[in-house]
């Protein structure tokens, strides 16, 4: 089933490409202040809000042919974002971005800070101590972060329609499949297959969240 | 009263404050200077600033300014722009809430600090530690798993394996029940023989310091009020104010002279005389502290008799320091040993207490249970 496989591939690569990002956001908004702090939190809030066709928008005029960006990475490697199952990942991770940064802030707000002190006087420096403390215990809401954002990839359709196009085997997602089932006469069981599919992949993640979030109240709980 | 300090006055086994150190509208301007041996209790009332002190000296407090010194390593020197960051001061500090990291088991939460401690210095202490603290049934065990006192027991095994120059303990006890506070108080005990490593011990419970402290840090509302040697000061009637009324009293030290198997008790001996108290669980000869508050020493002007009270101290009174409201505190010399008795001023004038008056002291044997005995450092 190679419209399953490239979705599934997509929304790996997306959450993958997310995490690190989301990570480092969720650190400099929850625990610093900075000049531009609110716009960056805007920013990175902002495809909940927006339609994501014009997030697809948006990312074809950052990323595209005309654009410096685009051109950069056209020429220096060789790769083009649009119309590509590289621009589908990159569409993807933008939408599912807030979902994570929100998912693993909250995680990290709950981390008694206290414990970064104690593991500062036991030795520890200030990355070691985020490292073998904070990140740990944050791990639930990475995980919890990572399902929601690998379940919304999955999802996606107006930023990926927009900036990657509907091209079988290369940015025909599941979602993408189904859209496209639906507009082809004698679609409708091949829609339906694909629908069955997609709501099995909403319930697993779904459990996983479940699991994710049992194992922090547990971490989390007062010590 | 805090000493002026001199600048070419540092010198090794010394931990040496002159700072200020902010809090919001708080501020604790603290100059001291303490042995950085043994331990030192750090007394005062909510808000005084004992904690606001010991942060400072870790480096956890933000705005501090002046100089830290312990022996003879700047922590902070504001003058010339020193400032240690909190992991190369290399102080074991032991917070209220013990902060046991939750996702490690008791055993990995011991390790995280001694495997960062640098290789040099004292040989690791791991199995005396373990031993001491009682930690070898908790290894396996997660911190949520444990009771208020385990979790404090682990929290000082951590610390102390991290090897540090310096202990701070902010009210390790604060959250625990009685008993419990009396069972820690007891592996402190046992900590400062097996493992030298000087302490500052924060409290607002003056019982707690009878038992361990060599030398008090009196602090009042932001200020170094005293600071000396701890039976010295807990005798100084001039510092009674700081103390508080019904936390004053006298403490003597002793020895274990007999157990009195058939009546439960054992008898105690001081400079004094000798105290009949609950028998305590200590070999003989075991110096001992025994804290006795004034408000449990009765005074005779004659032995009376059918009088169930054992303990009967001859003494003179020295002076009679009046208090707010009925009280009077009486202190006595009782052949070189300092006893304070809390009585009414009605009792005073009815049996006519003026300084040279020879008197009898009366204590009850049970106000001197265990709780109210502490026991000395063993190597001195």
């Amino acid at each position: 089933m190679p419209v399953l496989l490239l979705s599934l591939r997509v929304a790996a690569l997306a959450t993958l490409l997310c995490l690190p990002v989301a990570i480092a956001l969720a650190w400099m908004l929850a625990r610093h202040r900075f000049p531009g702090r609110m716009v960056l939190d805007a920013l990175v809030h902002a495809p909940l809000v927006l339609p994501p066709v014009v997030v697809g928008y948006g990312l074809l005029g950052l990323f595209g042919r005309q654009s410096w960006a685009g051109e950069w990475l056209a020429q220096r490697f060789a790769v083009q974002l649009p119309f590509s199952t590289a621009g589908a990942v990159l569409a993807a991770a933008v939408m599912a971005l807030p979902l994570m940064v929100r998912s693993v802030r909250l995680g990290l707000e709950a981390i008694d800070r206290g414990l970064e002190t104690a593991a500062r006087t036991l030795g520890a420096g200030p990355l070691d101590a985020f490292l073998t403390v904070s990140l740990p215990l944050m791990l639930p809401g990475i995980v919890a972060g990572a399902v929601l954002a690998f379940a919304a990839s999955l999802g996606e359709f107006g930023a990926t329609m927009t900036f990657a196009a509907n091209i079988p085997d290369e940015t025909r997602t599941l979602t993408l499949a189904i859209y496209t089932a639906l507009q082809t006469p004698g679609g409708e069981d091949t829609a339906k297959a694909l629908v069955m599919i997609s709501m099995s992949l909403a319930v697993a993640a779904l459990l996983i969240a479940e699991w994710a979030s049992r194992l922090a109240q547990r971490w989390l709980r007062p010590a | 009263m805090g000493q002026p300090l001199g600048p070419a006055l540092v010198a090794p086994g010394v931990i040496e404050l002159d700072f200020i150190a902010r809090r919001g509208e708080f501020q604790l301007e603290a100059r001291a200077s303490l042995p950085s041996t043994g331990i030192t209790g750090v007394f005062g009332r909510s808000g005084a600033g004992k904690s606001t002190l010991v942060n400072a000296i870790a480096g956890v407090a933000a705005d501090v300014s002046g100089r830290i010194e312990v022996d003879g390593q700047a922590f902070l020197d504001s003058a010339s722009g020193v400032r240690l960051a909190i992991e190369a001061r290399r102080v074991g500090y032991v917070f209220q809430d013990a902060r046991l990291f939750p996702h490690l088991r008791v055993e990995t939460n011991l390790r995280y600090g001694a495997r960062r401690a640098p290789a040099d210095g004292p040989v690791a202490l791991w199995e005396n530690i373990i031993e001491a603290l009682d930690l070898s049934q908790l290894l396996r065990r997660w911190p949520h798993s444990l009771s208020g006192g385990e979790r404090q027991r682990v929290a000082i095994g951590r610390a102390l394996l991290a090897r540090p120059r310096l202990m701070l303990m902010d009210e390790p006890l604060a959250s625990l029940d009685a008993p419990r506070k009396s069972e820690i108080l007891h592996y402190i005990e046992r900590l400062r023989d097996a493992c030298p490593v000087p302490m500052l011990y924060v409290s607002h419970a003056l019982d707690e310091l009878v038992r361990i402290a060599d030398h008090l840090l009196l602090l009042s509302e932001g200020k170094v009020m005293a600071s000396g040697p701890f039976i010295e000061l807990i005798a100084d009637s001039t510092l009674q104010p700081y103390l508080g009324r019904f936390e004053a009293g006298s403490v003597l030290e002793c020895v274990v002279k007999s157990h009195d198997e058939a009546f439960g008790l054992s008898v105690l001996g001081f400079v004094g005389g000798e105290l009949r108290v609950p028998q305590l669980d200590a070999p003989l000869g075991t110096r001992l502290r025994a804290r006795l508050r004034a408000r449990d020493v009765a005074l005779a002007l004659s032995d009376p008799i059918d009088l169930s009270i054992t303990n009967r101290v001859k003494g003179t009174v020295m002076s009679l320091t009046f208090r707010d409201g009925p009280y009077v505190d009486v202190l006595l010399n009782a052949s070189g040993a300092h006893l304070h008795a809390l009585v009414t001023r009605e009792s005073c004038a009815r049996l006519g207490l003026a300084a040279g008056v020879p008197v009898i002291a009366l204590i009850k044997a049970v106000a001197l249970d265990s709780r109210a005995v502490g026991y000395a450092r063993r190597s001195r």
